[in-house]
């Protein structure tokens, strides 16, 4: 059984390599697909060209200009699978998420909010993190009770589900009451911005560098988040301090929601269907699966985006459709499933 | 010499007092059982001793440092502590569960070092559920996840274990060879073990010490045989009880109701 150890390490750094290998094929599939393929031959010279910061050839500066969208792509997804995968294992179910449990709604609200008030970016950023942040802190106090008795599995997870529900709802309400009442000038950089497109969005380095500090959080805490998702209260009893790691659970995967939300509004379902699948195919430790969720993430929108953009091209399509196309079924059928 | 004693405990659920005033010490060695009716406050006075409830007034001492005292980690390594029931919701394996057991030895480390999948394997083999470690523990029966929960308790190799109910779910043979189990760790490796059980035959085999509770505020503590008396256990349990003796032990029976 000595012997079981190095393949468990072995068989993580195999599983991350692989998954990294995957996200850099995606991210130059995306660069090399559109209207104008870029053929392969020219990609080692496009980058060198971008590397030294004077894209001249036509192959380059389509490159840059796709490869800047697939990069902010990717940073979302990632967040959104990270947040999502926290909140699974902080609420001990495979079901939550932050766009069904209303979190993305909340950080839609606080933006804009922001936007209606005509503040700087950085205030949609602040207030996009409070919104999601305030969701998610109202979602916690409702479960806390169910989270204490243990019940949180078997009533609570339909219980959590409808909080989520009725709290999209109402954020969905209010964001529509903020449209009504929103000057003309204002009204449609509110509307692009909520439907959720990677069009327009600018290559920003705040959502890499949150994204790589929760990261980092994520994997510190590895260990911890499978005594939770195993044990739940009773992780104390294991030397865990179940409670500290409850609210930092919480505030980072607020603080990743608000991130994918303001560098691409509200995209659905990718912190439901990336943990889901990658806890299928590589078990639900989560020493390997944070890493994993995060590179999955990342590559699954991606391809999502590369596929909005071209399924009608010259028409693109914004990337949250085809996310919930795979997403809705995959969400019912996991339900369905956990009900049996 | 490891320890776990009460002082001047109160432990009470809205308006309704459980325990009150609980002095008492399970010293090395010692087997505990604790009895009583339902919502007595078996449970409550466990998990509070486990350190997952704070008492409503009074304290624990776990080898005479105060609970809160006690960095957590190093606590973990001191009691073990045994759920009544669990809920599984995600496909960890049989082994995986167990060497969750192992955390207070390796904080600092990202993966588990050899000597936690021996201790691992080990005490799910003292379970006869060694088979068992590539499984998922959402497809176990009862008995067999209960095994399995009792493995990774052994697995963390504490010198204090309190365990709530760890004959529930099991077959005949194996609450025997469970509870046969507890009582040699007690006599043979001078631990403590402090659990809450119904079956009384069970609890006056193996317990040296049994603490009664009301569930009113009442308790009474003592050796086995200052307790285990059917008198005091029918007042205990609200229903009469008769004792017979069987080839030199102590049968317990409830007698039949009146209605």
């Amino acid at each position: 059984m000595q012997a079981s150890v190095p393949p468990l390490r072995q068989r993580a750094t195999l599983i991350v390599g692989a998954m990294l290998a995957f996200s850099i094929a995606t991210l130059l599939f995306a660069g090399m697909t559109g209207s104008i393929r870029v053929p392969l031959h020219e990609i080692p010279d496009a980058l060198r060209q971008l590397a030294s910061g004077q894209p001249d050839s036509l192959s380059a500066s389509l490159l840059e200009l796709r490869a800047s969208r697939a990069l902010v792509a990717f940073a979302t997804g990632g967040a959104l699978a990270l947040a999502g995968l926290m909140m699974q294992a902080l609420l001990r179910n495979p079901l939550a998420d932050p766009y069904v449990l209303g979190v993305s709604s909340g950080a839609s609200v606080g933006a804009l909010l922001a936007l209606l008030l005509m503040t700087s970016t950085l205030m949609v950023d602040a207030a996009a993190l409070a919104g999601a942040i305030g969701v998610a802190m109202l979602l916690y106090l409702l479960a806390r009770r169910d989270l204490r008795s243990g019940q949180a599995a078997e009533g609570g997870a339909s219980m959590l589900l409808l909080t989520g529900v009725i709290v999209s709802a109402l954020c969905g309400s209010v964001v529509t009451l903020m449209l009504s009442i929103a000057p003309e000038g204002r009204l449609r950089s509110m509307i692009f911005w909520l439907i959720g497109d990677l069009a327009g969005a600018p290559l920003r380095l705040l959502p890499w560098l949150v994204l790589a500090g929760c990261l980092l959080y994520a994997m510190r805490n590895a260990r911890a988040m499978n005594m939770v998702a195993l044990h739940a209260e009773n992780a104390v009893t294991l030397g865990v301090r179940v409670g500290a790691l409850r609210k930092g659970l919480f505030f980072v995967s607020a603080l990743l929601t608000a991130s994918a939300v303001t560098s691409a509004g509200s995209i659905g379902f990718v912190g439901l269907i990336v943990p889901h699948a990658c806890r299928f195919a590589f078990g639900p430790d989560h020493r390997v699966l944070i890493p994993a969720v995060v590179l999955a993430g990342g590559a699954f929108l991606v391809l999502c985006d590369t596929l909005a953009r071209t399924i009608v091209a010259p028409q693109q399509l914004p990337v949250g459709a085809i996310t919930a196309m795979i997403g809705a079924p995959v969400f019912l059928y996991q339900l369905h499933r956990l009900r049996k | 010499m490891n320890s776990i004693s009460t002082h001047d405990l109160l432990l009470s659920i809205g308006q309704r007092t459980l325990v009150r005033g609980l002095d008492w010490t399970a010293r090395a060695g010692e087997c505990w059982s604790i009895i009583g009716r339902n919502g007595a406050g078996k449970s409550t006075l466990l998990r509070t001793l486990a350190g997952l409830q704070q008492p409503n007034a009074g304290s624990v001492q776990v080898n005479g440092r105060a609970l809160p005292d006690w960095p957590l980690a190093e606590l973990a390594r001191q009691r073990a502590f045994l759920a009544q029931s669990r809920h599984d919701a995600f496909a960890y394996t049989v082994l995986e569960s167990v060497l969750s057991a192992r955390h207070p030895y390796h904080a600092n480390r990202y993966w588990e070092g050899s000597d936690d999948h021996q201790a691992a394997m080990q005490a799910l083999a003292s379970m006869e559920v060694d088979d068992l470690a590539a499984r998922d523990v959402r497809t176990l029966s009862g008995g067999e996840r209960q095994r399995v929960a009792i493995a990774a308790l052994l697995a963390q190799q504490t010198p204090l274990l309190l365990l709530d109910e760890p004959a529930n779910a099991l077959d005949l043979a194996h609450q025997v060879s469970v509870m046969g189990l507890l009582a040699r760790l007690c006599r043979e490796q001078e631990r403590t073990v402090v659990m809450i059980g119904h079956d009384l035959n069970l609890a006056a085999r193996i317990s040296t010490h049994v603490l009664l509770l009301m569930g009113d505020g009442r308790w009474t503590a003592g050796a086995n045989d200052q307790i285990m008396r059917p008198a005091l256990l029918g007042d205990y349990l609200g229903h009469p009880i008769d004792m017979i003796e069987h080839e030199g032990r102590r049968i317990f029976i409830p007698k039949e109701g009146t209605a």
